[in-house]
């Protein structure tokens, strides 16, 4: 139903989520953000059972933000991520585990840009591209197919376009709209959010 | 309820964490020390302090245990491996199905916020009560529309109630309505995968204008400007798409509420009887007078019947 995607570059990553907040067959919201902010150049990207993104996001979020706070300099993605992945295995044999599926991307000033693919049984990957979701399945051969490491931001946002287009056009659900993000040395860029054409939304007076 | 906490006054030795002990241990975000049971036996009882600190609110659920564990150890030695990792007891055979039908919605426009549910209150297939009271007062500013299971939404929103207006007494000032979602949230997140069932729509007017949360026991927590919640929302949805928005007036706001409320009663089995409508305003809420749907129904029929009256009535004019 919710679809996540993240393509990394040589200096940058970007990464994009579907915005409707469902429930069984309503479409309760069409505007939600499913990225959070752990800190200037790292977001996480979370989808899955209804609570655990909000809360399990919202936690590791408040965690980093702590580390900070404590010691003064904040994680690198590499390890937020394997923070994230090591509190998603220790919930995971316990009575309550977190059924989520995450993309952790960051940018560090020695590593470069990184890519983090977490599933819900929390296996972690660092991968140049990937995707959660039904539309994993539609989209993963695109990526496979035009992916280069040396995309500039404009190849990679046109590879990201292809994909959405593919969703649009064979995935059964209807999915609107998709915020986009991209991560680069400067920090978080909110880019335009892409509406494959023919997607139908709900269309809604702005309110003041 | 309040008072008693604020007080100090504790009747049951049991943890006070709000938090109930089903599943917490650990890393939930609490940075905050448990005090266990040994110190608060210690200390003894009535301590003022411990309602004091900021967030910890004692929440004492007395928990029985299940009159069915001594069977279900002996279950144990035939049943697989898997089993063993499960503390608790297999849940008990409730007498009826619980019941989720209802129609509730909510939607912000440029005058406030509107909320609007039926009263029906079923169960197992027969209407239990036809005046339940499904939109409930918070405070002047806020209202809760309940749905899913009716015991639950009480016991809920009379938890939510105290816990808002203890904040205010600490704080001297009211809790934001995002605050009270999140607050109603977080509250429910250990229930989350027992059978407890409240899917709640906050509306409420604070210092960043009106506002609309839906929260829910699942887990869910969003922000929006039209909600409806219960089995029969897809019909009020189906009103309300069309026609909501936010320069609506107060009038057009109400009409279509009743509308999407009376469309929803029509074809759903368990929502009906009557509707009520709150209109919360920058001054706080008001409440419309409770209607019968039934009137309602029949005036349409009583429309349908005239025109039909007038068209054949054309017709044979024109022959």
């Amino acid at each position: 139903m919710e679809y996540l995607i993240g393509i990394q570059g040589q200096d940058f990553v970007l990464v994009a989520a579907d915005n409707i907040a469902a429930n069984s067959i309503i479409q309760m919201k069409q505007d939600q953000d499913k990225m959070f902010k752990l800190s200037d150049k790292i977001l996480l990207l979370c989808v899955g059972e209804a609570g655990d993104t909000v809360q399990f996001a919202e936690y590791i979020q408040k965690n980093i933000q702590l580390y900070k706070m404590r010691n003064g300099y904040e994680l690198s993605p590499k390890a937020a991520a394997n923070f994230t992945r090591k509190n998603l295995a220790d919930y995971l044999r316990s009575r309550t585990p977190y059924h989520v599926n995450l993309l952790l991307a960051g940018f560090d000033e020695t590593d470069g840009p990184g890519l983090y693919y977490m599933d819900h049984l929390s296996a972690l990957a660092k991968a140049p591209f990937a995707a959660h979701g039904y539309g994993a399945y539609l989209t993963l051969s695109i990526l496979d197919r035009y992916y280069r490491p040396d995309l500039t931001r404009d190849e990679a946002v046109d590879l990201l376009k292809k994909c959405v287009e593919e969703l649009n056009k064979r995935f059964i659900l209807n999915l609107p709209s998709f915020s986009v993000r991209l991560i680069d040395t400067e920090g978080i860029h909110d880019l335009e959010k892409i509406m494959p054409v023919g997607a139908k939304s709900l269309a809604r007076a702005p309110s003041s | 309820m309040a008072l008693q906490d604020v007080s100090g006054f504790q009747d049951t030795p049991m943890s006070h964490r709000w938090n109930t002990p089903v599943s917490l241990s650990g890393p939930m975000g609490d940075t905050t020390p448990l005090l266990d049971m040994a110190d608060e036996r210690i200390l003894g009882w009535g301590r003022f302090k411990s309602s004091e600190r900021d967030g910890e609110v004692p929440l004492r659920f007395f928990i029985p245990t299940p009159q069915s564990s001594v069977p279900f150890r002996c279950d144990n030695r035939h049943t697989s491996l898997s089993s063993l990792s499960t503390s608790s007891s297999p849940p008990t055979r409730r007498p009826f199905p619980l019941c989720h039908g209802t129609t509730t919605l909510a939607f912000v426009f440029q005058g406030g916020v509107i909320a609007a549910a039926d009263t029906r209150a079923s169960c197992s297939g027969h209407v239990a009560c036809p005046s339940a009271q499904k939109i409930l007062p918070i405070h002047s500013h806020l209202l809760v529309t309940t749905s899913g299971s009716g015991a639950d939404c009480m016991l809920w929103e009379r938890i939510l109630a105290r816990e808002i207006r203890l904040y205010q007494l600490r704080h001297g000032r009211r809790l934001s309505i995002t605050g009270s979602a999140k607050l109603l949230s977080h509250m429910l997140h250990p229930f989350k995968g027992t059978d407890v069932c409240v899917a709640a729509t906050l509306c409420g007017w604070d210092r960043c204008g009106p506002k609309l949360f839906y929260v829910c026991s699942d887990g869910t927590r969003l922000q929006g400007e039209l909600f409806s919640v219960g089995s029969g929302s897809p019909y009020a949805y189906g009103v309300l798409d069309g026609e909501v928005r936010w320069s609506l007036n107060e009038q057009e706001a109400i009409s279509l509420a009743r509308e999407a409320v009376y469309r929803a009663t029509h074809r759903d089995a368990y929502s009906g009887n009557c509707v009520d409508l709150f209109h919360i305003t920058a001054q706080g809420y008001c409440r419309r007078d409770r209607e019968d749907l039934r009137e309602e129904y029949h005036r349409e029929r009583e429309r349908e019947r005239v025109l039909k009256r007038g068209k054949e009535k054309s017709e044979e004019d024109k022959k």
